[in-house]
């Protein structure tokens, strides 16, 4: 009996020992990355600093963050609950606007100011401070998850997942054409919303080029974003998420209700999804229609399923890698080989092939991700025993 | 003598095919009753009618006194109707102890707020639930196994983790598909023994799809017979025994296949 319960303690201790090996790991990466663009990299010599304005300039690093948070919420729906979502950028997008209506003067008629920097008190529109507007983009996308969610998720995942489709197409539509809905102006069309106000913490105002201090509360967002996961995970409503995810009839054999729990999934992915793009209307300083396409979701799916589902390390891992080749990694060596070899290929044009022959490679090779959920390994590096599960049945 | 689940003139058909045709049934409280008949006559047809799986083409199920017969499936489970699968359906990929917490799902309260936080009676439930679940999990006898997923159980422990994972339910009624299919005789006897206690100990009543004729006869107050979606016969064990139309449509087959 001892045993057993030394047993038990020891495989929990293991789990819990290495998501503290990986926060601490994390905090240590983001603060020598913020001592360094705060401190360091602005008295290197020239060569120095060229070097790392090329291959990780700190927008880039910022705005891996923001894929970071997004991912995470897409990790719950995909990774926890194993519900296909190839829409995703949805979400990403009415953050975006809740940003461009909550923190800029386009709204001219109103002049509604809470807790906003000092530098936006006398200009009129709505101007409510940061913090509030990530809680609210965010609720905002949580009820459009639920929304959606609601008539949809009856449906087998396929379906599904061309419903959730069809939803990414739409929402970004809808705002590239939402410069007249009855005579009101809802997203300003095709020349978005711009500027949106800077962020404020107290007195301070972080202007557009505080990159290291917005680095900073994107570290705090994305550390938000893995504590709300990693608990859900360990509760009741993981739990449920995870036997759906496993045998949806067995799971509602047992009283789990198929339709609220998938919906929960959906709202706090979602929520995340607000978040993450209320965050980067900051760090681009406004939202534009154009730039929520149908790519995003597939690169999130990306970043989830190389990275690891289920695993929030594995997906922050995926993420920023996906997100650094993406923005500034490809570019930089594809400069790198035409300068070395004298040739003119445009290696960000082959982005896509990139992916998707990783992507295939990954699915051959290694489809549990980078860094896989422990279970998800047990399986899958015994994929082909599959003899092991049920001995001799029937 | 009241009856925990009572199922009126169910019948099922899948197109063209009647697996289950106007069948009448009941579990008495308190008692251990089993379903008989060859393959194919519509016994885990049934089964789903009960738990909600299935709607029935006409019919009423009813829980005590009340008519369950168009309740979601999570609901019936929630409210006292718990099974386990002729062929075992765990959440592999999840350990022995979840498994029987995802059971709990019903029953405990935390929402997202609560848990994000860890409020105090978000931890003090989860602790419940948790030594609720070993306590089931040792009730079984797979105690030591309780941080092992599910997949990596052997074949008997697997069977027993579905009850277990079924009795966290807290059911009044307990269905079990084909429990000792796949064990030999020496397993299948202590399974018996180990179905006496559940219903002892747990105060169920007990529903029994079964193969094993040795385990039907010893184990069952009442047995009824299915064959090709009809109900033919339904007597004590002695009774079933002597009964022509059964031996007929079922008794002989099976004892032909066995040989
Ligand atoms: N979902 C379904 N759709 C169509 N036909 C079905 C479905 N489920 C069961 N059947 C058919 O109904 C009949 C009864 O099947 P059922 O599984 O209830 O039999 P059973 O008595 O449990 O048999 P066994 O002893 O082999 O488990 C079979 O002919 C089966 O093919
Ligand atoms: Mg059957």
């Amino acid at each position: 009996m001892t045993m057993n319960i030394l047993k038990r303690k020891a495989k929990k201790q293991k789990q819990s020992a290495s998501h503290k090996k990986w926060t601490i790991g994390f905090l240590i990466a983001a603060v020598v990355i913020w001592i360094f663009y705060t401190y360091i990299m602005g008295n290197l010599p020239d060569g120095p600093q060229t070097v790392f304005q090329n291959w990780l300039p700190p927008t880039t690093v910022n705005e891996a963050m923001v894929w970071v948070i997004c991912a995470l919420g897409l990790n719950i729906v995909v990774g926890y609950a194993g519900l296909l979502d190839l829409g995703f950028v949805a979400f990403w997008a009415i953050g975006g606007y809740s940003a461009g209506w909550f923190m800029s003067t386009f709204f001219q008629q109103a002049n509604f100011h809470f807790l906003s920097p000092k530098d936006v008190a006398k200009q009129p529109g709505i101007h409510l401070t940061f913090w509030v507007v990530l809680g609210l983009g965010g609720l905002i996308c949580a009820m459009f998850g639920i929304i959606i969610g609601a008539p949809t998720l009856r449906l087998k995942s396929d379906y599904l997942a061309l419903v959730t489709l069809g939803f990414g197409e739409i929402i970004p539509q809808f705002f590239t054409n939402g410069e007249n809905i009855g005579g009101f102006n809802l997203s300003n069309g095709t020349k978005g919303i711009s500027p949106v106000d800077n962020i404020s913490i107290g007195p301070r105002i972080l202007g557009p080029f505080d990159f290291s201090w917005k680095f900073a509360i994107f570290v705090f967002l994305t550390a938000v974003m893995v504590f709300i996961s990693l608990r859900l995970r360990k509760g009741r409503l993981g739990r449920a998420w995870l036997a759906i995810r496993e045998d949806e009839l067995a799971a509602s054999m047992m009283g789990v209700p198929l339709m609220s729990t998938k919906l929960a999934a959906y709202a706090v992915g979602a929520f995340s999804g607000g978040v993450g793009g209320v965050a980067f209307a900051t760090h681009v300083n406004g939202v534009f229609a154009d730039r929520f396409n149908f790519s995003i979701s597939i690169i999130l799916l990306a970043m989830v399923v190389l990275g690891g589902m289920g695993n929030v390390w594995g997906v922050m891992v995926g993420a920023l890698l996906v997100a650094w080749i993406n923005s500034t990694g490809l570019p930089a060596f594809g400069d790198l080989v035409n300068t070395t070899f004298n040739t003119n290929i445009n290696f960000p044009s082959y982005n896509f092939l990139l992916f998707g022959g990783v992507l295939i490679l990954m699915m051959l090779f290694k489809r549990e991700g980078m860094i896989p959920e422990s279970r998800l390994k047990a399986i899958l590096h015994e994929a082909d025993d599959t003899t092991s599960n049920v001995g001799g049945a029937h | 003598m009241s009856s925990a689940l009572t199922a009126k003139e169910i019948t099922v058909r899948f197109g063209g095919l009647t697996a289950v045709n106007n069948v009448s049934f009941d579990i008495p409280t308190g008692k251990i009753v089993s379903l008989i008949g060859p393959n194919g006559a519509g016994k885990t047809t049934f089964f789903n009618v009960l738990t909600g799986l299935y709607k029935p083409t006409s019919g009423n199920v009813l829980f005590g006194e009340e008519d369950i017969t168009a309740r979601p499936p999570h609901k019936i489970a929630s409210g006292g109707v718990a099974r386990t699968f002729q062929n075992i359906r765990l959440f592999g990929l999840m350990t022995a102890e979840e498994n029987v917490m995802v059971a709990m799902h019903s029953h405990l309260k935390a929402g997202i707020i609560a848990t994000i936080l860890g409020t105090p009676g978000q931890r003090r439930e989860e602790k419940m639930a948790r030594d609720e679940a070993r306590a089931l999990l040792d009730f079984v006898g797979i105690g030591k196994w309780a941080g092992e997923y599910a997949r990596n159980l052997s074949y008997g422990d697997q069977r027993r983790l579905e009850v277990a994972r079924a009795l966290a339910l807290k059911p009044k009624v307990l269905l079990l598909d084909e429990p000792t299919a796949g064990m030999n005789p020496q397993e299948s006897l202590t399974f018996i023994n180990f179905v006496y206690k559940v219903r002892d100990e747990q105060d169920v009543s007990i529903l029994l799809i079964e193969h094993d004729m040795s385990v039907v006869m010893s184990v069952s107050e009442r047995v009824t017979v299915l064959d090709q979606g009809e109900k033919i016969a339904e007597g004590s064990p002695a009774e079933i025994k002597a009964n022509q139309r059964v031996i007929e449509a079922y008794l002989g087959k099976a004892k032909g296949e066995k040989a």
